[in-house]
């Protein structure tokens, strides 16, 4: 009950903050100090939106957009999971990758959307490998960090109860680390979201969001463009808030293994 | 329900700055049922001994068995208890920890959640089965500690200081469970503490121990009948000799 109160006065404020952002904007634009052409009132961005969504042609663009960005996503978690934990347990492992990640990880995906380009040319595969590379080392360095954080009394408590290697590994290292696993997921999704749109205006050839907004710019479409932006943040947050958030809430939070703001 | 024998065990530790001692040369032979304190000032070697017990610890000489079985690592024999409430898994509910032990000894579930249920019941937590340990107080997730170590019936059970991080009146609550659950189970039991009150109260012999070498300074028998009263005579009489054992001012005030 008062969980739920506190989620609606915080939905409340989230609201109150954009629609006083939306004023701004709409006064600035309005104001005449600036051609309508490069800065179209709410109204028209709303309404080209509308078309958009009605024509069926943002749902495609966003679709694709999905698609490459979960294709990455996934195959991120599926090779930084298993990498974190593997460094974590293996001083080997560590040694080897630990120097890699840490160079690797400050290159932003941008800069090596040229190279990917001529590698793989424009397409699918550029613009997945972009988000792969994107979100693989937070995956990988937040697993690598969790799992050595697990408290040990587990590991003890545990092996006096007679775990082998493999129940240790599922049932007290993976939960013992989730907080960090989820951060790690979080991290990573946020940067091949990043990611994806930036590939999508160079490397992909005519669908997507970023290929949207990159393509409007001929055309001096910037409603077109502020349409995509809207719903490239709209999914967005539903990742970062309802996804991600709803993960957290089933787990960690419920088993007090993270703090929960107030307010 | 195995008796324990303990032969000449000393172990030191390796530091950065030199050799520490941990316990040097302890024997002590404990019968099936036995309900057995080790007290003695801090750092003479109390929690080492139990890991050495426990399997956590190898010891550089001497042997332990258990039941005549020499012990050389752990085992489903025994029940271990810590004094850290963070002991128990986070993210299962007090009937999920109690279970862990059963599900790797490979019991199935409607047998499984029976035999969980009836030890959390033995703790007087069968309200709680569901709750996660977060939501529980320091005195009840030790319970539930209590209850997992009992659950795979182990015939040991070993316990460092479980309830030391407790309030007073809590712990005198803890105390008469644990005799219950004692006299109920038939355990053997090795129980490390600070608190001459409780050794008393729980034990039928005391292992006192010292420091500099940390090793057995001498054993003492509590022969008063059970249920105890701590505001008998008897029992302070033994309080007080327990406490001229340890060194402390036979007549002044308690620690
Ligand atoms: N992991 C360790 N590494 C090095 N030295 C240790 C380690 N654990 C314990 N010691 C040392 O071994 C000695 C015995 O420690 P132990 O923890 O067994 O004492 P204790 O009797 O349980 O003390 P307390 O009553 O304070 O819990 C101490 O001098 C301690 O400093
Ligand atoms: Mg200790």
């Amino acid at each position: 009950m008062t969980n739920n109160q506190q989620r609606t006065r915080s939905m409340i404020r989230g609201g109150l903050s954009l629609l006083v952002a939306a004023a701004f904007y709409e006064a600035v634009a309005r104001s005449g100090l600036f051609p309508a052409v490069l800065l179209p009132t709410i109204p028209t961005i709303v309404s080209t939106l509308i078309d958009m969504l009605a024509d069926g042609t943002m749902f495609e663009h966003a679709f694709f957009t999905l698609y490459r960005v979960l294709f990455g996503f996934v195959l991120a978690v599926i090779v930084g999971l298993p990498l974190g934990i593997l460094m974590a347990r293996f001083p080997r492992v560590e040694h080897f990758f630990l120097p890699l990640i840490s160079a690797l990880m400050p290159i932003p995906s941008f800069a090596l959307i040229p190279l990917f380009m001529l590698w793989f040319g424009i397409g699918n595969v550029t613009t997945v490998l972009i988000v792969f590379y994107a979100a693989t080392f937070p995956m990988a360095f937040n697993t690598w960090s969790g799992v050595r954080s697990v408290n040990p009394i587990w590991l003890r408590a545990a092996g006096a109860m007679g775990a082998d290697e493999n129940s240790l590994f599922w049932k007290v290292i993976i939960p013992g680390a989730s907080p960090f696993i989820i951060t790690g997921m979080r991290q990573a999704f946020l940067r091949a979201w990043i990611g994806v749109v930036g590939a999508e205006m160079i490397a992909a050839s005519d669908w997507g969001l970023g290929w949207v907004i990159f393509d409007a710019k001929e055309f001096l479409n910037a409603d077109v463009m502020l349409a995509a932006l809207v719903v490239i943040g709209f999914i967005g947050f539903v990742f970062e808030r309802l996804v991600f958030g709803s993960l957290e809430r089933a787990t960690v939070q419920r088993w007090g293994m993270v703090r929960v703001a107030k307010g | 329900m195995q008796p324990i024998a303990i032969r000449d065990v000393s172990l030191n530790y390796d530091t950065p700055g030199g050799k520490v001692q941990g316990v040097t040369n302890v024997s002590i032979d404990i019968d099936a049922s036995e309900f057995v304190c080790i007290v003695g000032p801090s750092g003479c070697g109390k929690s080492t001994l139990l890991n050495i017990i426990a399997g956590f610890l190898a010891p550089a000489t001497g042997q332990i068995s258990i039941g005549g079985k020499p012990v050389t690592g752990h085992g489903m024999d025994r029940g271990v208890v810590f004094q850290d409430f963070a002991q128990l898994f986070p993210w299962r509910t007090a009937l999920g920890n109690v279970s862990f032990g059963l599900e790797m000894k490979g019991v199935a579930n409607p047998e499984r959640d029976r035999i969980a249920r009836e030890q959390l019941r033995l703790v007087k937590l069968e309200k709680f089965t569901d709750s996660f340990p977060h939501h529980l107080s320091g005195g009840m997730q030790q319970r539930v500690a209590i209850a997992r170590a009992l659950a795979y019936n182990p015939s040991v059970l070993l316990m460092d200081e479980p309830f030391a991080a407790l309030d007073a009146m809590t712990r005198d609550d803890m105390q008469r469970l644990l005799a219950d659950v004692w006299k109920e189970t038939r355990k053997t039991v090795i129980y490390v503490t600070h608190n001459v009150a409780e050794a008393v109260y729980l034990a039928d012999r005391v292992v006192v121990m010292s420091a500099h070498p940390g090793t057995v300074k001498t054993v003492m028998k509590i022969d008063l009948p059970r249920p105890r009263d701590p505001l008998s005579v008897e029992f302070l009489d033994c309080q007080k000799e327990l406490m001229g054992h340890l060194g402390h001012n036979t007549n002044g005030a308690a620690h």
